[in-house]
């Protein structure tokens, strides 16, 4: 049976929709902090993140997903990925994603750039 | 041009260590915009394990870095010193993980490493030590940005102690390959 995590899926609020972001600034931003454990094209410590956008978590092929990542049944867009870098545990519980972005700025840029390197919205 | 380390350099960037230590633990005080997570251990374990994961990498990156022939002596022996490093941090983190009841990831070969590192695209002692840097830094930052999401209190300061470790890395990385000193702070988180 799926386990969906309900947490994931609730709507949020029109105030929580993320800020428009720099993808110049994300990319660096990228680097700095996301770039421990991933890359744009490799699965390392985490997946990779290159066609992120619109992807159903937890399904990048050969990467060893917690259970609770791959059972989420939600699908990454700019409000998914801006919930999840805020608190990545209190979104899907279980997850070994455990870096939290406290600024929203920071979120905004790099999900800018991620959308931007998976070709959407140009 | 990239020399060995002096010894006025390495004095004033061990001084600098403190500074970063200090930083790196404003930097969690600073980010407490969400509260500390509660005490969770099974929470903990997974996100222990995907710092370990993290570690074995560290570790494989300086072994390729070291058999690429790229490194002139004083670096390697620079790098042999942060490998060994990474390998207590491994050890911290196994310890902590089975007191915890979890099950410690393993590493995966030098050659998975390789491939998802790109060793193949080195071609200089530089670019090894742009690797590494990047490496080092990204894991500083990971490790000051999973202290919100930890429950136990000694894994928080298990994390911020390790975050300063690689931050003195990055730190001596950067001036070996001249970096200019950023001059906004915080330097990380």
């Amino acid at each position: 049976m799926l386990t969906v995590c309900l947490a994931a899926l609730l709507p949020l609020p029109a105030s929580a929709v993320p800020l428009p972001g720099n993808p110049s600034r994300g990319a660096a931003f990228y680097e700095s902090h996301c770039g421990a454990c991933h890359s744009l094209d490799a699965n390392r410590v985490g997946p990779m993140h290159r066609g992120v956008f619109g992807r159903k978590a937890g399904s990048v092929p050969d990467f060893h997903y917690t259970r609770a990542l791959k059972t989420s049944g939600f699908v990454w867009s700019a409000v998914a990925l801006d919930r999840w870098l805020t608190n990545p545990q209190a979104m899907v519980p279980g997850t070994a994603m455990g870096l939290r972005v406290a600024s929203p700025q920071d979120r905004a840029d790099v999900i800018a750039y991620l959308k931007q390197q998976s070709g959407a919205g140009k | 041009m990239i020399d060995g380390i002096a010894g006025t350099r390495r004095g004033i960037l061990t001084g600098g260590a403190k500074t970063l230590s200090a930083a790196g633990l404003f930097a969690l005080m600073g980010s407490s915009g969400s509260a500390l997570a509660a005490a969770n251990p099974s929470q903990d374990a997974a996100l222990l394990n995907a710092a370990l994961g993290l570690e074995h990498e560290g570790i494989a990156a300086y072994q390729l870095g070291a058999e690429s022939k790229l490194l002139q002596p004083a670096v390697l022996s620079l790098a042999v010193t942060f490998q060994g490093h990474h390998k207590q941090h491994r050890d911290d983190l196994i310890a902590a993980m089975k007191r915890l009841g979890g099950v410690p990831v393993a590493a995966k070969s030098l050659q998975d490493y390789a491939k998802e590192l790109n060793a193949a695209s080195l071609k200089d002692q530089a670019g090894v030590l742009r690797l590494a840097l990047k490496l080092e830094r990204g894991a500083t930052n990971a490790y000051l940005g999973i202290i919100p999401s930890l429950g136990a209190s000694d894994l928080h300061t298990l994390a911020a102690r390790t975050a300063c470790d690689e931050a003195f890395h990055a730190a001596i990385l950067g001036q070996a390959l001249s970096e200019a000193i950023p001059q906004k702070a915080p330097l990380f988180g």
